[in-house]
């Protein structure tokens, strides 16, 4: 392992702690086992609460959603792990301002079943809660609402907040999220595993030179692992796969995150960009805007996604909201 | 046969002799945690035992009852397992006690009901039925097992390793099928001809709670 830890069994505490101090302006570290993240202008008065969270390991993604414009708290689990109930309920209690809240995280079992048992602790003190599911990871099952949410979790959350901050009620807010979802697809590659701090090893074993099509973002193995083939080949054929999914034709417009899993470099996102605008280009689809970077990673993991969001008008107002977020500020 | 008496003290030492387990089993579940799953079942499991371990001393300076003995345990899983395993492990610790509330000491009978309430609270919060290819695959015979042991006539150890034995058998009947819940679900038929790390590490757990048991009876 080519990392540096201390006691791996708070590698998530010290991870929060240093957080939490470098961004002290925006957020603090609350509960009683410190696994929530909650802006410091949470409650803020009349508005819907927006809560995110799931396992670590995958930062920014979560915790740096929260601030202005953004989330209002993260639950935090352990490493590739959902959080437990209780955190979950903790953040409701913080950020609730009388309108209820919204739960927004990738579809994974252990993540439902915590945050629905969070969800059901404070219905017993008469909050409501509602969930909102991620599901942009197109390859990882047939049915819709049994696929994974990956990436698409930061287009996801930032439709909601900015429905939430606009003035939307609960239900406009779950249905601005859901119709986010539904226009968001997204599908990943990896060339290898992550570092796991606590078993000091990789992951999973992958050969130099392989990569996997359809990994997941804990390194859930994909559909199919084959010999590693030229950058403009595997853009094509993610392609091939969301272009589809999203039935985008001539004259549609689409928001595209190039997403890093933590190793892979900028040089290489924008290699495969520059493919991806070459292919929407051809079709006629335009490109409106492009985020590219490491914006839900898996620690050091080799490997990226690509992500289309299809818009229209409503679905821009919300992409366009202005955000000031530790890890992602747009004014 | 099956009023023969079982002290507190067995499950204090079960709790011991299972997050003892859970240490040395560590690497092989999250071994085959990487093969299906994302590689933390092992660890997240031994983050939970270390939290039961830390609170176990002052549970047993307050001389709690057997059912809030356990009930704390399975709070401390619950609140610092998390995943999938937190809540199902959580919840099986914490109705373990649900037949017994008050007692210092339970009959053999009585401990095969607990571990039947602790199981069916698994697959009440899971919603996972037999097949799947989850740890209902091997808990469900095994709390079949138990009744049908006794009803047998079998002793009470010959009844635990009955369950045993029924659990290893529904952990093996499921390697060669696809998973229907949890993250192996959607590795299709790439996740046949491996065990699944639920039914794996529920074997475990049932072979220490009929192990720790020799000591007693």
């Amino acid at each position: 392992m080519r990392r540096l830890v201390n006691d791996p069994y708070q590698i998530v505490e010290e991870m929060l702690e240093g957080y939490c101090a470098a961004f002290k302006d925006k957020v603090e570290l609350i509960g009683e086992m410190k696994r929530v993240v909650v802006s410091k202008k949470a409650p803020i008065k009349d508005k819907v609460g927006i809560i995110v969270g799931g396992g670590s390991g995958h930062e920014p993604l979560f915790l740096g959603y929260v601030g202005d414009g953004f989330a209002d708290a993260a639950v935090i689990g352990n490493i590739n792990t959902s959080p437990s109930p209780e955190p979950c309920y903790e953040a409701v209690k913080a950020v609730d301002a009388g309108k209820g809240c919204v739960y927004l995280y990738g579809n994974y079992a252990g993540d439902v079943l915590n945050f629905d048992m969070g969800a059901e602790m404070a219905a017993d003190d008469g909050i409501r809660v509602e969930t909102v599911l991620v599901t942009d990871d197109v390859i990882s099952a047939e049915n819709v609402e049994d696929r994974r949410g990956i990436a698409g979790d930061f287009f996801v959350f930032k439709a909601a907040a900015a429905k939430a901050e606009l003035g939307g009620d609960i239900d406009e807010v779950v249905a601005a999220a859901k119709k986010c979802n539904a226009n968001c697809a997204t599908m990943g590659v990896a060339m290898g595993a992550a570092d796991h701090p606590n078993t000091g090893t990789v992951m999973f074993e992958m050969e130099e030179g392989d990569m996997e099509i359809g990994m997941g973002i804990h390194g859930e193995p994909g559909v199919k692992r084959e010999k590693a083939r030229p950058m403009d080949e595997v853009v094509d054929e993610i392609l091939d796969v969301l272009i589809p999914e999203l039935k985008l034709k001539e004259g549609d417009e689409v928001y595209v995150l190039a997403n890093s899993l933590g190793a892979t470099p900028l040089m290489d996102l924008m290699v495969g960009f520059r493919r991806v605008a070459e292919v929407l280009g051809e079709k006629g689809i335009k490109i409106y805007k492009t985020l590219a970077g490491p914006y839900a990673s898996t620690m050091n993991m080799p490997g990226f996604s690509f992500t289309l969001l299809k818009l229209d008008d409503e679905l821009k107002e919300l992409m366009d909201y202005p955000t000031d977020a530790p890890y992602f500020v747009q004014k | 046969m099956y009023d023969v008496l079982i002290p507190k003290a067995y499950f204090v030492k079960l709790l011991e002799n299972l997050a003892a387990m859970v240490e040395e089993q560590k690497d092989y579940l999250t071994h085959l945690d990487a093969q299906i799953g994302d590689s933390d079942h092992g660890v997240n499991l031994s983050i939970g035992f270390r939290e039961v371990m830390k609170k176990l001393p002052d549970l047993v300076a307050q001389d709690v009852d057997i059912a809030t003995l356990l009930k704390k345990s399975g709070m401390s899983l619950l609140s610092r397992v998390g995943g999938a395993s937190g809540p199902l492990y959580g919840s099986l610790f914490m109705k373990l006690g649900a037949p017994v509330a008050g007692k210092n000491e339970v009959t053999f009978a009585e401990l095969c009901e607990m571990i039947k309430s602790g199981i069916d609270a698994v697959v009440s919060r899971g919603k996972a039925e037999l097949g799947d290819k989850t740890m209902v695959d091997a808990l469900l015979p095994a709390r079949d097992a138990l009744f049908a042991g006794m009803e047998e006539g079998l002793k009470p150890l010959d009844v635990m390793e009955k369950a045993v034995a029924a659990a290893e058998a529904g952990r093996d009947s499921v390697v060669d099928k696809v998973a229907k819940k949890g993250r192996a679900m959607r590795l299709g038929e790439r996740a046949i001809g491996h065990v699944d790390p639920g039914t794996a590490s529920s074997c475990l757990f049932l072979r220490v709670f009929t192990d720790t048991l020799k000591e007693f009876v």
